[in-house]
This record gives C-alpha cells, sequence and structure tokens, in this order.
C-alpha cells in the first residue's frame, strides 16, 4: 500500500476522502502484534527479564559466583597451607608461587585471603539470613495485624534500633560470655539482635501498602484464612523493597565483621578472616602497605558487588526507577 | 504540629528506658560480679567486698540498682573509675572532644555530599555524574578503618599534610583529618541520597509550574527542587550519628584521638561496667533526641507527616 493513501468510501455518492495514517507507521501495530493469549509475566519474571540485560547485574553477579566458588572450595584457588608461616619470609615480597607476598609472621597473604573468605561471607549471608527471618517476621505480624500489636512492636524495634550497631556490638561481644566463646555464630548473633530493627521497619511498611489491595480483599472474600492471605499473598508482593535492603546489608554486615575482629573482639584469631587479616596487618602498614592492601581489596569488591546487585534489583523491581 | 510534637516526644521515654535498661542489664547481670572485674579475680579482704557492694548497691534487686543508676545518671552523680577518678569528670573531658569530632563529620558529609549531589542530579549522565556515583560505591565498600589507616598514612606521614596521631589537645585544626575519614562513608550515602532525591523532584509539576511562572532556574532549583529533595537526606543524617558514633570508636582509636570513644573501647576491655554503661547510656541518649529533633524538622519540612 503506498504511504498516505485516502482511503476512499464508495458506499455513498460522496466521496470522503480520511487522511489516515498507515498501519505500519502508528503504534497501533505494536498493539496489534501482542499476543493475547500468553499470559501476562509476573513482576518477578518481568524484573528477571531486565536483569538479564544490565551490565551492572552480571558484573555484580559474577563476582558473587566467584567469591562463593572461593568460598566453598578454597582449594581450587591455591595449595599453599595458611597456616604454615615461616618467619624467615617475614614481611618478604612476592615469588614464585606466592603472588602476593608474605604477612609479619611469614604466611602467604594470597592463601590466607583465599582461606578467609568463608567466614567473612559467612557472617554476612547468616547474619542476613537471621535478620530477614526475625526482622521480616516481626515487621510483618505489625503491619499485617497494626493495633496493639504493631504498637508493641514497633516500640521494641525503637529501643533495639537506639542501640548503633558497632556500639551496641562492642558491648555485647565484650560480655565474658560471649568473649570466651567466640565464633562465627556469636559474631553473627550479635548482627543479627542490632541489625533485625531496620528489616522490621521496611517489611511493615510493605505489608501495609499491600495489605488493603484489591487482591488481598478478593482472597479474602474467597474465604482465604487472615493467617494464609498474609502468607501467600501479601508477604510474596511486599517483598520486593526487603530484598533490596537485605542485599545492601550484606555488604555491611560483612563490613561491620571487619571492623570487630579489628578492635579485637570480633572473630577469634584462630579463624582465617579478611578483618583479622586487616587488624594483623595494621602494624606493619608503614613497611610493607600490601598485607594490609590486599585483603582490603577482596573486602571492598565482595561488598562493592552486593551494593552494586542490590542497586540492579531495585532497578528491575521499581518500573518506575526503569523509566528514568 | 503541637499534637505531633507532644506524642513524637512521648515516643522517646519508653525507648530511652528500653534501650538502656539492656545495656545495664547486659554489662551488670551478665558480667559477673564487678567486685571481680575490679580486683581481677584475686581474692580480697571481706571488708573491701562489703563496702564495695554497698557504694555500687550490689545488694539490691536489679530493678532498684537500675534505679538508682538512673538517678544518678540525671544528677551527673556517676560514681569512680577503677583508678580512682569521677566518671562524670572523665565523660565530661572526653565529650566536647567528641562532639567536635562528630560536628565536623556531619558538617563535611552534609556540605560536600549535598553540594555533590544537587550537581551530579543535575547533570545526570555527564561525566561528572558517573564519575561521582563510581567514587561512592567504593568509598561506601571500603570499611572505615582501612580509610583511616590509608588516610593516615599518606596524608599525614607520606605527604605530612596533617598530624597523623592526635593527642590531648585536639583543637579543630586537629580534628580535621579523623572528622574526613569519619565523614567519609556517610558522605557517599548522602550524596547518592541527594541525586536520587533531586532526580525524582525535578520533573515534578511543581518545578515545571515555578520554571512556567518565569522563575529564574538558579530560584526553581535552590528553593523548590533542593527543599523538597533535602527531607530524605534530613532523616538519614539524623539516623546516622548512630553510626558516627560507632565510627567514631575506630577512629578515635586510630588516631589517638582522646574522646568517648576511645575512652569507651578502653573501659569495655578493662571490664569498667560502671564507666562502660554511663557513657552508652550517654550516647543512646544523644542518639534517641538527634532523631526526635529530625522527626520535628521533618514535621516542619513536610506538612503531611504533621497530619498524618
Amino acid at each position: 500500500m503506498p504511504e498516505n493513501t485516502p482511503i476512499s468510501s464508495t458506499s455513498s455518492n460522496h466521496r470522503i476522502e480520511h487522511f489516515v495514517a498507515d498501519i505500519e507507521q502508528t503504534p497501533l501495530q505494536a498493539t496489534d502484534s501482542l499476543n493475547e493469549q500468553a499470559a501476562p509475566l509476573s513482576l518477578w519474571a518481568e524484573a528477571w527479564k531486565n536483569l538479564r540485560r544490565q551490565p551492572l547485574f552480571i558484573i555484580s553477579a559474577l563476582l558473587i559466583l566467584l567469591t562463593l566458588t572461593v568460598a566453598f572450595f578454597p582449594g581450587l584457588f591455591t595449595q599453599t597451607v595458611p597456616t604454615q608461616c615461616d618467619l624467615i619470609n617475614s614481611n618478604a615480597g612476592p615469588d614464585g608461587g606466592h603472588p602476593l607476598g608474605f604477612t609479619l609472621q611469614g604466611c602467604d597473604v594470597y592463601a590466607r585471603l583465599i582461606h578467609g573468605t568463608q567466614a567473612s561471607l559467612a557472617v554476612g549471608v547468616f547474619s542476613t539470613l537471621g535478620v530477614l527471618i526475625i526482622g521480616g517476621t516481626i515487621g510483618a505480624i505489625a503491619g499485617y495485624y497494626g493495633g496493639w500489636l504493631d504498637a508493641v512492636l514497633a516500640r521494641l524495634a525503637d529501643i533495639f534500633f537506639a542501640l548503633p550497631l558497632i556500639l551496641g556490638a562492642i558491648v555485647i561481644n565484650s560480655l565474658p560470655a560471649v568473649r570466651e566463646h567466640r565464633s562465627v555464630w556469636t559474631v553473627v548473633a550479635t548482627l543479627v539482635v542490632l541489625g533485625w530493627p531496620q528489616i522490621a521497619r521496611i517489611t511493615r511498611g510493605a505489608v501495609i501498602e499491600v495489605r488493603n489491595a484489591d487482591f488481598v480483599v478478593a482472597a479474602k472474600s474467597l474465604g482465604v484464612s487472615r493467617v494464609k492471605a498474609l502468607i501467600t499473598h501479601v508477604i510474596p508482593n511486599s517483598l520486593s523493597p526487603v530484598i533490596v535492603i537485605a542485599t545492601v546489608s550484606l555488604g555491611v554486615f560483612i563490613v561491620a565483621e571487619a571492623t570487630l575482629s579489628f578492635l579485637g573482639i570480633g572473630l577469634p584469631g584462630t579463624v582465617m578472616s579478611w578483618g583479622n587479616d586487616i587488624a594483623a596487618a595494621q602494624t606493619s602498614l608503614r613497611n610493607n602497605p600490601s598485607t594490609l592492601l590486599w585483603p582490603a581489596v577482596a573486602l571492598s569488591i565482595t561488598v562493592l558487588s552486593f551494593i552494586m546487585l542490590g542497586d540492579a534489583v531495585r532497578d528491575a523491581l521499581d518500573p518506575k526507577a526503569r523509566k528514568r | 504540629m503541637l499534637r505531633f510534637i507532644f506524642r513524637r516526644v512521648l515516643q522517646v521515654i519508653p525507648v530511652f528506658f528500653g534501650s538502656t535498661l539492656i545495656v545495664y542489664y547486659l554489662v551488670f547481670s551478665m558480667s559477673g560480679s564487678p567486685i571481680d572485674a575490679l580486683s581481677g579475680g584475686k581474692p580480697i579482704s571481706p571488708a573491701v567486698v562489703a563496702q564495695l557492694t554497698a557504694q555500687y548497691h550490689l545488694d539490691q534487686p536489679f530493678f532498684i540498682q537500675y534505679g538508682i543508676f538512673i538517678k544518678n545518671l540525671f544528677t551527673f552523680n556517676l560514681g569512680t573509675s577503677f583508678s580512682g577518678r569521677p566518671i562524670a569528670a572523665i565523660i565530661g573531658q572526653a565529650f566536647p572532644v567528641t562532639a567536635r569530632l562528630a560536628i565536623m563529620a556531619l558538617a563535611i558529609e552534609a556540605i560536600f555530599g549535598v553540594t555533590a549531589g544537587v550537581f551530579a542530579g543535575l547533570r545526570k549522565g555527564k561525566l561528572f555524574d558517573g564519575t561521582v556515583l563510581i567514587a561512592s560505591l567504593v568509598v561506601i565498600a571500603i570499611p572505615t578503618f582501612v580509610l583511616g589507616f590509608v588516610l593516615q598514612f599518606v596524608v599525614g606521614v607520606k605527604l605530612g599534610w596533617a598530624k597523623p596521631t592526635v593527642g590531648s589537645a585536639a583543637d579543630w585544626a586537629d580534628l580535621t583529618l579523623p572528622a574526613v575519614v569519619l565523614g567519609l562513608v556517610s558522605f557517599a550515602y548522602v550524596l547518592r541520597l541527594t541525586r536520587t532525591s533531586i532526580l525524582e523532584n525535578m520533573n515534578a509539576d511543581y518545578v515545571r509550574t515555578a520554571t512556567a511562572k518565569g522563575l529564574s532556574r538558579r530560584r526553581v532549583v535552590m528553593v523548590h527542587i533542593l527543599r523538597n529533595s533535602l527531607i530524605p537526606v534530613v532523616t538519614f543524617l539524623g539516623a546516622d550519628l548512630g553510626g558516627l558514633m560507632g565510627g567514631a570508636i575506630v577512629t578515635e582509636g586510630i588516631f589517638n584521638v582522646p574522646g568517648v570513644g576511645n575512652t569507651l573501647y578502653r573501659a569495655v576491655l578493662a571490664g569498667e561496667g560502671p564507666m562502660v554503661v554511663s557513657i552508652v547510656s550517654i550516647l543512646v541518649l544523644v542518639f534517641v533526641l538527634a532523631n526526635l529533633l529530625v522527626d520535628l524538622l521533618y514535621a516542619w519540612l513536610d506538612p503531611r507527616i504533621r497530619y498524618a
């Protein structure tokens, strides 16, 4: 069909000319080509489709995958035993088989870096899971049921929120009962006890937004019980802001572990972690900065990849932000 | 507005008592006997034990002890440290130093963070925006104590632009480097928050109206966009005071600043219960009051909060 041909009507005596744009020039054709039979993508499927195209997501996901591999299979990356240290090598530079040199105690920096991944990552992952379970449950219950339960739980969250993370962690971790049994789990427990209010607040806000939505009311009017409506309808639809904050918190918890270990009340010295390595390296900063540099770089890259993942997920889950 | 202020002020009370009660319980009921901590676990004479028990009310039930502590806290009658100095005097000496440090850090992050955030937001997608965004991510990912060591080494030792350790005088000039270190991470958050907020408001209807009625670009940005964009930033700054107090423990340790954080850390390591509880309670009070102030400011900036 030639362009902009007036469509003539021959049904009557007058010739009526309709100047209508050709169908190929209108946006209508996109609408027509939609498959009406196909089920619409869910929020998550849509987000996933969007995520796969983002370079930020791909880079951070690959970095996190690499970190996880290192944490689970350190043997794939180094054959050197990280605890076999020889003072002859104290502060020695890199040489064959020891690409990053040695610490003050003559330990291989690279091997300690690889074997320290597990503890640092474990603290981040388990603390995040802990705050998600505790903070998520409390926040969801407070937001969903409202009333006096909400008032009590919100005050409880406020009380714990008033104890700053590092400040509170120093007090808890220096208690004799905790100090004598220091491990990954005591650090995780401390961070969870102090960190849950943030997730609770976010979850509560998200649940309040969703709890009176039409689909929840519809589910209830179809005879779904209140608890079941909360679990199957409200919570899945209020997860997105929570996931974003949880991803970023994971990085914050890794940094917190390092800070506590640096202060001497985090992981015990027998556990290899980036925080412990940085703390041990502070004495030789002026003559061998690389012992401090490498664990710090590893820690920062890991934290950075979780922050970038959080950014990417937020963009994917928030259609309003996507347009910008 | 008055009703809002009243309700918000009332909320402070349970929060303050709840959090100080937790700290008090942790330090005194879970740490074993404070007398053992004082004597280092060595046997001491019953007369001294009796005197200390009476002095610290150790024979009273837990809640009475807590009540006495709160009363003493508000009358600044905090007892003496293990070394015999009055705790109130130690805090009185250390507190102004930390306050100076925290104010400088807050000022640095607020002034530089908001300015850079506004420029990045207004020039979205340009070189400045991209550079600033990447740099802020890197700063966020580096722990404060690593930043502290590196800046102390580079600026203090190698370049000699600032004193690497602060020492007892701790005046404004000495505290500049520690304040930069303390404020740097939050600076990055403020920057990103301001930028996002500016972007959200830039296309709002009221901004278009302001431009359409012929206001200068400068006035539109400074008054209309900025005021509305600052609301989340102000909230963050208030909540960040808690982070600054935690960060102060690390920063003061690295730069040898004779502030509250340093005093607290040494008290924690020495197991000085009364000192730890007093300092933490004061810090919690400061944090709670700062958040109260922020919420009131928030309500003043955004009328929607007042009437909710």
